[in-house]
């Protein structure tokens, strides 16, 4: 699959698979696209060639009524949760229920309560969006991505700008509820230890090409250097330090 | 200067694509627009944001407009001994014309910026997105409510507009210049046509409540998701709003009252 954005080539005819009730992670850089393929596996965006299938279906030769029943099967988690801001964190995640089907109110109660308490929220559910932490927020948006009981989860950057005790929750319920609930799970994010302890399989992506791929164990014992840089966070490597300029002496002996 | 043409054929090559992009954003939405109508519940809901908030200003602006134009007749009107008509023109005026438009670009600067700032804010924290991956469509459950409510709001607010207008008016004449009541009243009366006045100013605010709501929506929608993006759409929306308001007041004027 390749997708551009104007000139620039996003992904240059990369080819994954995501294997069914396992946790594989998308990792690379900041800026190489990871949200984008998210993006691309959900149907908002279309690639320029090649294609993207889910249980055989192509995602992007759907009318828009199928695409939208393929979408009721998967569950997303957004970066910044995506939680509607005027009504509460119960509505949230009855918000999607409601929509889809026919369940009376005592029903969806249940629904939804046994959902926050799969996330351990279920005390905060009067609370709005905007009472809650950054991590709780991401909680009940995990909540509302397992609304309507899909079969594959994604997960962008589940754990960007966690403090240490909430980013332990997240890598514990999205491994705990892949197993649990049967889940296909999709982790994009560049935390590389976090990410690691959790996964089935990674792919690592840079400028636009998967360059490694591989279980944690057998990507941690890499050769790559560019993988070892990543994994080992080294701040000089193949992506070198400094942005590319005339030699430091030279710039600053210049008038 | 060939490099300025250019330029000039971009501009308007620019124009055209995002007046093309707006209108099939509106065919969008009004393709959703039978499923609002199951729920009417959220209609309610925006009736009350963009019509029931924007009444404070409404009230207030039409006291005072209603005022103003009372007090500026009696001044031309006494010279010649006829300030007995201030009604005829105080309701003539705010009924055929400044009901309607001042009412749409109060409407656009208050509702307007208003559903803009909404609807961009939802776009850039990804609440549009999220509905979207919960196979619900925002054209339906977000932008056309809002669209309906608004279309349905100014008409409303501009009738307001136009009876406390009225109302202010006669504080003015009545109990500031001392007008017989009964003169402004049945002068009032006989001097307005139902359908030539009343509907004519009517259907004016029909009209630009639907392209104001249609700017404001389109704007936030197709905002950029930053602070600078949404600051930009919001005051796009008041300028494009209000100068659609007064140009399409003349439009209509045009049509209805004149021979042009």
């Amino acid at each position: 699959m390749s997708f551009s954005r104007g000139s620039r080539k996003i992904f240059d005819n990369i080819s994954l698979d995501i294997p069914r009730g396992k946790v594989t992670a998308i990792m690379g850089p900041s800026g190489t696209g990871k949200t984008t393929l998210l993006k691309l596996i959900g149907g908002q965006l279309k690639p320029d060639q090649g294609s993207i299938c889910m249980d055989g279906n192509n995602v992007h030769e759907l009318s828009r009524k199928d695409l939208y029943r393929l979408r009721k099967r998967m569950g997303m988690l957004f970066q910044s949760g995506a939680l509607l801001t005027d009504i509460n964190v119960f509505d949230n995640i009855a918000y999607p229920i409601r929509e889809h089907t026919d369940l009376d109110e005592s029903m969806i109660r249940s629904l939804v309560l046994m959902k926050l308490n799969a996330v351990g929220l279920r005390g905060a559910r009067d609370l709005m969006p905007s009472e809650l932490s950054g991590g709780m927020a991401r909680r009940v948006a995990m909540a509302r991505a397992i609304a309507l009981d899909p079969v594959m989860v994604m997960y962008d950057e589940p754990f960007t700008g966690q403090d240490p005790i909430s980013m332990g929750v997240l890598v514990n319920l999205i491994r705990s509820m892949n197993q649990s609930l049967h889940l296909s799970s999709i982790v994009v994010s560049h935390d590389v230890p976090e990410t690691m302890s959790i996964s089935d399989h990674i792919y690592l992506l840079s400028g636009g090409k998967i360059v490694a791929e591989g279980a944690p164990d057998a990507l941690t014992n890499s050769d790559d250097p560019w993988t070892q840089q990543f994994i080992a966070g080294q701040p000089d490597g193949p992506v070198p330090f400094h942005f590319e300029a005339e030699p430091v002496m030279q710039d600053l002996l210049q008038e | 200067m060939l490099d300025k043409l250019q330029l000039i054929g971009q501009k308007q090559l620019a124009i055209i694509s995002r007046l093309g992009q707006a209108t099939v954003f509106l065919y969008q939405i009004l393709l959703t627009m039978p499923g609002v109508f199951i729920r009417p519940s959220l209609i309610v809901k925006q009736l009350y944001s963009t019509g029931v908030q924007t009444l404070v200003i409404i009230l207030v602006a039409g006291t005072f407009v209603g005022m103003v134009l009372a007090l500026q007749a009696y001044y031309v009107l006494v010279d010649f001994g006829a300030e007995e008509s201030i009604s005829q023109m105080v309701v003539l005026s705010l009924m055929r014309e400044l009901g309607p438009v001042i009412t749409g670009l109060l409407f656009a600067g208050r509702a307007g910026s208003a559903l803009t700032a909404e609807i961009g804010l939802m776009k850039s924290t990804e609440q549009l997105s999220g509905m979207e991956m919960m196979a619900i469509d925002p054209m339906q459950r977000v932008m056309a409510p809002r669209v309906l409510a608004g279309f349905m709001a100014l008409p409303i607010l501009t009738a307001i507009f136009m009876a406390v207008g009225v109302l202010g008016g006669y504080l003015v004449a009545v109990h500031g210049v001392g007008i017989y009541e009964g003169v402004y009243w049945s002068l009032a009366q006989a001097k307005v046509d139902f359908y030539t006045d009343l509907m004519n100013g009517m259907i004016k605010s029909v009209v630009f409540g639907l392209v104001i709501v249609w700017i404001a929506v389109f704007e936030g929608h197709d905002s950029v998701p930053t602070s600078e993006g949404l600051g930009q759409a919001t005051t796009r929306t008041v300028v494009h709003g209000s100068l659609a308001v007064l140009g399409l007041d003349f439009l209509l004027t045009a049509l209805m009252f004149g021979d042009i």
